[in-house]
């Protein structure tokens, strides 16, 4: 293909154009910024979450500003709620593409020793159980159309140690190495999965720290780009994998992190 | 889609293979394209394609290994376009041959380690240099990608030399991010896995071999060039703003085995 034809099928298709998507966690923060982004690029969006009115206010903008999405309520940790919304995703859009498994929970400021049993249950069920439920249910799904992107959204403290918390990193390790785990069983059937490890970043979920400056200052300092991420800064890492340009690209770390971990 | 409008990128061992590939989606993406390599005949042709289809290419001859070219070749990048705003050192080596450890020589551990970690070296550190020199109040910083390999993250069944030296570029790598990012120079690595260009040919053709690394590949297949190139895409992009240090992994599934 020469350049210039690359660029006109570009220009007249979408990077997600045709694809349908499920993004959970989607009615704020990253979840939010890649359910539109997703939408600009093409793609038929499901914006799954448990907040419903502020998933159903995301999903009304993105169709009034002239792109395609539907919002579900869905409990991540449910397999119940996970069978349901792939079955009725195949039925009204035909098929799941991508899969963004990006709800979360955060682990609030509580160290190993002061962690509760009832805290850990309720964390590892959204983060770790939650990605294992979303993978499966997809995976079903997919194998049928012939192949498709899950990604897991992890953390650097799936990565590194967190200076608190208990269940948080833990239930982000598992998602990375579940992530590999997938990605070499799920590989015959054309299914990739990828991780991504997200630094710092600006969000609903983290605005307890984000209006505390000194807890601000601190996290810039420990990142060498000097900055907090956007939720725009972690979507567009995740356009690029859900899109068919990652199509070699399987069993990754994706680490979005303004290069907390390359120290 | 013009992902890359407005920037200037210096694209090493862009005669064949990643490197073209990466020329030629950069140019499709809106980039001003300086291709460069030891391989004039093909530089200069890959150019002119870039060119008759409507994109902004030139070719240059550069020996990556060999500091005074790099500064001659930056200097005129900001003699022609004003500002550096990407680099790819993309340009690498073999050994050549796929012995006992034991078989390599002295010469041949010198030859790899000064294109594919020396070269790199040299192309962030003057590169780098420019981005600063020019920077403005309205443009500043840049994004410096450098092509490792799986073998810079696990250990390789035969070679010597290009193992280390594709370490030398991770490890490399991640100092350079530290080290510039004040600048708001980011640096990734890149680790493709088993792809088909004209310098893996020796390895792609035999059947044999071929069905051992795809045997070896979860995804079942080969990868191309373009698969590779559309990552240098990403990170080249101000999509990537805050991808810096990262080790980014295109290998079909390899290393998460």
């Amino acid at each position: 293909m020469t350049p210039r034809s690359v660029a006109h099928t570009l220009a007249a298709v979408n990077r997600l154009s045709g694809k349908v998507a499920i993004v959970t966690g989607a009615a704020g923060g990253m979840g939010a910024a890649e359910a539109r982004l997703f939408a600009r690029e093409g793609a038929s969006v499901v914006v799954a979450d448990v907040q419903d009115e502020r998933g159903a206010e995301v999903a009304r903008e993105i169709n009034d500003s002239g792109g395609s999405a539907r919002y579900v309520s869905l409990d991540v940790s449910s397999e119940a709620a996970w069978t349901g919304v792939i079955r009725d995703t195949v039925r009204d859009n035909g098929r799941v593409d991508v899969l963004v498994n990006n709800a979360g929970v955060g682990g609030g400021g509580v160290g190993i020793v002061d962690f509760t049993t009832q805290d850990w249950d309720r964390i590892v069920g959204v983060n770790a159980t939650g990605v294992f439920l979303g993978t499966k249910h997809a995976a079903l799904a997919m194998r049928r159309t012939g192949g498709g992107s899950i990604i897991n959204i992890s953390s650097i403290y799936g990565l590194v140690g967190a200076g608190r918390g208990a269940a948080y990193p833990a239930s982000k390790g598992a998602v990375r190495s579940f992530t590999k785990a997938a990605a070499v069983q799920l590989a015959p059937d054309n299914i990739r999965v990828n991780s991504v490890h997200p630094g710092f970043i600006d969000t609903p979920q983290t605005g307890w720290m984000m209006a505390d400056p000194d807890i601000v200052r601190t996290l810039q300092d420990r990142t060498p780009l000097g900055r907090i991420a956007t939720p725009e800064d972690i979507a567009w890492g995740v356009l690029y994998l859900a899109s068919d340009e990652s199509s070699y690209m399987t069993g990754s770390e994706f680490v979005i992190d303004g290069g907390i971990t390359a120290q | 889609m013009n992902r890359l409008t407005g920037k200037t990128a210096l694209i090493t061992g862009a005669a064949g293979g990643m490197g073209a590939a990466g020329a030629r989606l950069f140019a499709a993406e809106g980039a001003r394209v300086l291709l460069t390599d030891v391989q004039d005949e093909l530089g200069h042709r890959v150019a002119a394609e870039i060119v008759a289809s409507g994109g902004d290419a030139r070719y240059r001859h550069l020996n990556v290994s060999d500091e005074s070219e790099w500064e001659e070749t930056v200097g005129w990048v900001e003699s022609q376009y004003g500002r550096l705003d990407v680099v790819v050192n993309n340009a690498g080596i073999f050994s050549g041959r796929m012995g006992r450890l034991s078989d390599y020589t002295e010469q041949d551990w010198d030859r790899v380690i000064a294109v594919n970690a020396t070269g790199v070296f040299l192309g962030t550190k003057l590169s780098a240099r420019s981005m600063r020199r020019t920077a403005t109040s309205d443009v500043r910083g840049g994004s410096i990608i450098n092509v490792s390999s799986v073998y810079g993250l696990v250990g390789a069944p035969g070679e010597g030399p290009y193992p280390a030296s594709k370490g030398a570029v991770r490890s490399f790598t991640k100092a350079a991010a530290v080290q510039l990012a004040p600048d708001d120079i980011r640096v990734n690595s890149v680790h493709p896995g088993f792809i088909d260009t004209p310098q893996a040919a020796s390895l792609m053709d035999d059947p044999v071999e071929r069905a051992a690394l795809v045997d070896r590949t979860p995804i079942g297949r080969i990868g191309t060039a373009q698969e590779v190139a559309w990552g240098f895409v990403y990170l080249a992009s101000d999509e990537s703003a805050y991808m810096t240090g990262a080790e980014f992994v295109i290998d079909g599934g390899i290393t998460a085995q």
